[in-house]
């Protein structure tokens, strides 16, 4: 009971984490490996905001979230349109996309690095524990799992719902088609990448509250969004949603059961098995 | 051979055998930073033949180059040393040979996010195969291998490498890789198993980086997980070889060669910056270089060619 409710939580997090990868790539289609530094900003953002202010994490979010979506704008418009208009075609641009994340996501470490140093950050706010079936978990996880339902549940009813969050989804499905029908994609592109952005640094406010970080920290972080991204299928918010859960109940069963140093190892066996069996994803179709 | 190529040749022997004096000069600094090039001189040229032509992008090199090291930290106090050269090797070969039936018969990303973990994942089963055994987390490599021998070694791999990739290249094979690189769905249509051509390119280049790993070990004498994988390694093999250019086989070593005296000067004046350097090179490489050096040398001599 404990692996199961421990796991769910952590998915929560993890569907925090994933859901702004999942707009950068399944609409923006850049391959964002500077997600996880973007997270860790956050997070760091979060701390400064509580240390220095006294805010608490939670209302952080209404200036962390607003400047990550500046930030990643202005990310989109200058570094990665003009290889979005360079590229002839899709490899190419997964090509050049992920070289310029690199290169982005080496500068936030070390401009982090350099303004926060190398130590490991962690800081106590709400750690009071909570009664889920008589079992004690700290109250700061579930907000943050809160938080990660309203922001999923709100960005499934702007996509299907709305008229602009149409608009992103006829770019995710066919770009060219889109601007036939008089879509901006550029524009839409970028509004997806950069709400994919401000998505993604509030997650990492809200999970700085229980979770231990450094400046270096952010890959990881990539690396399992990157894996729940493909695991849920790249262009399904819902499958991404499930997957955050499955690789959060796996990472707990092996933490709690076998060895805590083998969280990543069990990411990774998900990862494989899908590949082997289901590349398009779990709620992916199959394309041509 | 064409007389291009037999020039091309002599112009390699000779710079090989100028190379290898070197360590005559008896200067430590130089025999330190040539044992570095030599190191990413190889695992660039042979990260190129895979990535060059496939424009896949490998991340796994430090995973092998760690296996390879790892092999020779748990050997060498049982086996003799050519011996486990032999063992990494093997061992390389099949890893990439894993990783590649894995991922590479689907789209490029898989591939990336794959390698991009592979070394992290290594290093966690890595110690915790050590802690279950409940030996110490590190290893020591205690040899009477000198750094001229391992530079000497570094420096064979390397010839072979470039053999390797010149044979390569000449081959059907090479031919097979540069389409898919153009174009891979008419790769597929014009008959190509492009997965078993890309798969035994990357067995390659992994199988070549696990010897390095495994050469290097002795110079280290005191091998720990996070230095055998360390995640950085990748990187730079990877910003070498496009800093040079990718598409040619004497490209990567014309981008390790500066940017290795330059990464020397760095990391000894600004040892806490070196992240942000690297992400700069990054960007610069991308924006500014996008096909390397050689890229560069190339469009002026096509230039200066046009001129006349």
């Amino acid at each position: 009971m404990e692996i199961i409710i421990g796991g769910i939580l952590l998915g929560g997090t993890y569907a925090l984490i994933a859901m702004g990868l999942q707009l950068q790539y399944g609409v923006a289609r850049i391959m964002n490996l500077a997600n996880g530094e973007i997270l860790v900003a956050g997070s760091f953002a979060a701390l400064w905001l509580f240390a220095g202010a006294q805010l608490s994490p939670v209302l952080s979010l209404i200036i962390v979230a607003p400047i990550a979506f500046v930030g990643n704008w202005l990310i989109y418009q200058y570094f990665l349109l003009p290889l979005v208009k360079r590229s002839k075609n899709q490899g190419q641009l997964e090509v050049d996309s992920i070289l310029s994340t690199f290169g982005i996501s080496f500068i936030f470490v070390g401009v982090m690095h350099a303004i926060f140093g190398g130590e490991y950050f962690n800081y106590e706010y709400l750690e009071i524990p909570f009664q889920v079936f008589e079992e004690p978990f700290a109250l700061n996880r579930i907000i943050a799992f809160l938080g990660a339902a309203i922001a999923a549940a709100c960005l499934y009813f702007w996509l299907n719902q709305t008229r602009s969050g149409l608009k992103l989804r006829a770019v995710s499905v066919n770009p060219d088609a889109a601007n036939l029908v008089a879509i901006n994609v550029n524009r839409a592109s970028a509004m997806a990448f950069a709400l994919g952005g401000a998505v993604t640094a509030g997650g990492g406010a809200l999970i700085s509250m229980f979770v231990t970080f450094d400046a270096s920290i952010g890959v990881l972080f990539t690396m399992k969004a990157l894996i729940i991204v493909i695991l849920g299928g790249v262009k399904e918010i819902r499958g991404s949603i499930v997957a955050a859960f499955v690789l959060g109940l796996a990472e707990t069963a092996v933490a709690s059961l076998i060895d805590p140093g083998l969280t990543l190892a069990s990411a990774f066996l998900l990862f494989i098995l899908i590949l082997l069996f289901r590349p398009q994803g779990l709620f992916g179709r199959q394309t041509s | 051979m064409t007389g291009a190529e037999v020039r091309n040749f002599v112009i390699a022997i000779v710079l090989f055998a100028l190379a290898a004096l070197i360590p005559l000069t008896g200067s430590g600094y130089w025999l330190s930073i040539g044992v570095s090039i030599a190191t990413f001189m190889v695992l660039s040229t042979s990260w190129a033949l895979f990535s060059g032509p496939t424009h896949y992008i490998s991340l796994a090199t430090g995973a092998f180059y760690g296996i390879g090291m790892y092999v020779v930290g748990l050997g060498i106090e049982i086996l003799p040393y050519p011996v486990l050269l032999l063992i990494a090797a093997v061992l390389g070969a099949v890893l990439a040979a894993l990783v590649g039936l894995a991922t590479l018969r689907l789209s490029g990303v898989y591939f990336v996010i794959f390698t991009l973990g592979l070394a992290e994942l290594i290093r966690q089963l890595v110690n915790w195969g050590q802690t279950t055994q409940g030996s110490s987390s590190g290893l020591y490599v205690l040899t009477d291998i000198s750094e001229p021998m391992i530079y000497w070694q570094l420096l064979g791999l390397g010839a072979i490498v470039y053999l390797l990739g010149w044979w390569i290249n000449r081959s059907r094979l090479g031919f097979a890789l540069r389409i898919i690189g153009n174009d891979e769905v008419v790769a597929v249509h014009s008959g190509i198993n492009t997965a078993s051509a890309k798969i035994i390119l990357f067995v390659v280049s992994g199988t070549v980086a696990t010897v390095t790993g495994a050469l290097l070990a002795p110079r280290l004498s005191y091998i720990e997980s996070s230095i055998a994988f360390s995640p950085m390694l990748s990187f730079l093999v990877v910003i070498m070889a496009l800093l040079g250019g990718a598409h040619r086989l004497w490209g990567p070593i014309i981008g390790v060669v500066p940017f290795m005296l330059v990464w020397d000067l760095v990391t000894a004046k600004f040892p806490n910056q070196t992240t942000l350097v690297l992400g700069i090179c990054f960007l610069l490489i991308v924006y500014a270089i996008p096909h390397g050096l050689a890229g560069l040398v190339e469009k002026y001599r096509a230039r200066a060619r046009g001129a006349f």
